[in-house]
């Protein structure tokens, strides 16, 4: 008999998908930004930049920046209200981490449904903080007068902008192995999803 | 002063047609967001219209998040950026100039007085200094300092209606941008004479530049020939091609 486990609430798995959107859209129309006043001595290719010129790319980034801080503020909220971090994502003694990381590596890590192992816990709270300071470093550079206080806490104008391109290429090195990680356990995706998982298995391990 | 020698106004459709297609080009070009291809493909004017209500609704947030009371951070002398770049939608050695005596301001629109103001008018009026820093859309940034009259005091001497939505700037270099009111009436917009205590180089806009620290950089209009005060929205330059007319920092 198919029996429901734990999976991830309608809140969550809307404002993931939202999210994950508008965070693609802005990784790729902040590339075509960046690309008209490099900080670095390499430029993004055409082909993975958004928005065709700066003036799209400034369009397409702040349409997808209220996608992403709604669909975020109210994921944070749910998250903090309903338990969700506290029960779920907290992250776990450092000897749990190692663990964990040891039997991923020898792809024997259990994957149960509806439960994070430690490195999930790590990578998610990881990436939850390094969300939230992409945002706030993108809002002081986009607002060095008015926010000038958020701006002062990044060490200025030109050290936030230099954190914002850090904090993406953060956000980028974890969807890599999110994605990878995702492909190896495509259950993950269909629970993500349809909120439950295709089979009623005790549990599952990465192959 | 030197006129336009064409209407900008005329080819302004056509290049906001291009910039369009260039803009949905690079929409296209994302191929793995297949979602947006959906109706990207299907109904371009579609996510066109939806994209300029997003930015029309960025704009009125900035307009709330404005005060007119908060101040751009000023900075020491020591930390002014030199040399101070240029930069324009045209290279360095394609600078107008004018014959800094026979220069007027066109003052038009919604004023008591629209009679022209020449440079020796503008010494007569209180001035203000200031170090601060310019920043481009394109995201680098310089620290300059920047002495002239605030545009509030002018505005004041020309009677203007300060419940009007817009400020006009037209430049004699064919550009042209627009701020709202409250940018107008804040204490550190000004219109410059001087940059670094010496009369404003053509590079930075001889005879007269809008120092606007609470914008952008293509919101600060060099070459300054007429000001108009109007409720019609005026646009700009690269406000008609796509830039966000608020350009506030």
């Amino acid at each position: 008999m198919l029996r429901l486990r734990r999976t991830p609430s309608p809140i969550i798995r809307i404002t993931h998908w939202i999210g994950a959107l508008s965070m693609l859209v802005m990784i790729g129309s902040g590339w075509q930004i960046y690309n008209a006043s490099p900080i670095l001595p390499f430029t993004f290719p055409a082909w993975a930049t958004l928005g065709g010129w700066l003036g799209g790319g400034i369009a397409w980034h702040f349409a997808a920046m209220w996608t992403l801080i709604g669909s975020g503020a109210i994921y944070l909220i749910y998250g903090f209200v309903s338990g969700h971090f506290r029960r779920d994502l907290r992250p776990q003694e450092p000897q749990a981490v190692w663990r964990d990381v040891r039997l991923a590596l020898r792809f024997r890590l259990a994957h149960t449904p509806g439960r994070y192992n430690a490195v999930q816990r790590l990578l998610y709270t990881a990436v939850l903080i390094v969300a939230v300071l992409t945002v706030t470093s993108g809002l002081s550079i986009w607002k060095p007068v008015q926010l000038g206080w958020l701006t002062w806490l990044f060490g200025g104008y030109d050290i936030a902008r230099r954190m914002h391109f850090a904090m993406m290429t953060l956000i980028v090195a974890f969807l890599i192995v999110h994605i990878a990680l995702t492909l190896i356990v495509p259950s993950t995706l269909f629970g993500m999803v349809f909120g439950r998982r295709p089979i009623a298995s005790e549990s599952e391990t990465a192959r | 002063m030197n006129r336009m020698k064409f209407d900008p106004t005329a080819l302004s459709p056509e290049l906001r047609r291009v910039e369009r297609r260039l803009m949905l080009k690079g929409a296209l070009s994302l191929g793995g967001l297949s979602m947006l291809s959906g109706c990207a493909l299907d109904d371009e004017p579609g996510v066109e219209r939806a994209l300029a209500r997003m930015m029309n609704f960025t704009d009125r947030i900035q307009a709330m998040l404005f005060s007119r009371h908060r101040l751009a951070r000023e900075f020491d002398a020591a930390q002014i950026t030199r040399p101070f770049p240029f930069n324009a939608y045209y290279a360095e050695d394609d600078v107008r100039t004018v014959d800094p005596a026979g220069w007027r301001l066109e003052v038009a629109g919604l004023v008591a007085d629209r009679r022209p103001w020449s440079l020796a008018a503008f010494r007569t009026l209180p001035q203000k200094r200031q170090i601060t820093r310019h920043i481009c859309v394109e995201g680098w940034s310089a620290i300059g300092c920047w002495s002239g009259v605030p545009l509030s005091i002018f505005l004041q001497h020309i009677g203007a209606d300060m419940n009007a939505k817009y400020v006009n700037f037209r430049c004699f270099d064919d550009y042209s941008t627009s701020i709202d009111m409250a940018t107008a009436l804040h204490p550190q917009t000004i219109m410059t004479l001087d940059f670094d205590d010496a009369t404003l180089p053509p590079a930075y806009g001889a005879p007269m530049k809008v120092r606007i620290p609470t914008k952008l950089g293509y919101k600060n209009p060099k070459y300054l020939a007429a000001i108009e005060v109007t409720n019609r929205f005026p646009g700009g330059y690269w406000e008609d091609q796509g830039y966000d007319w608020f350009g506030g920092s």
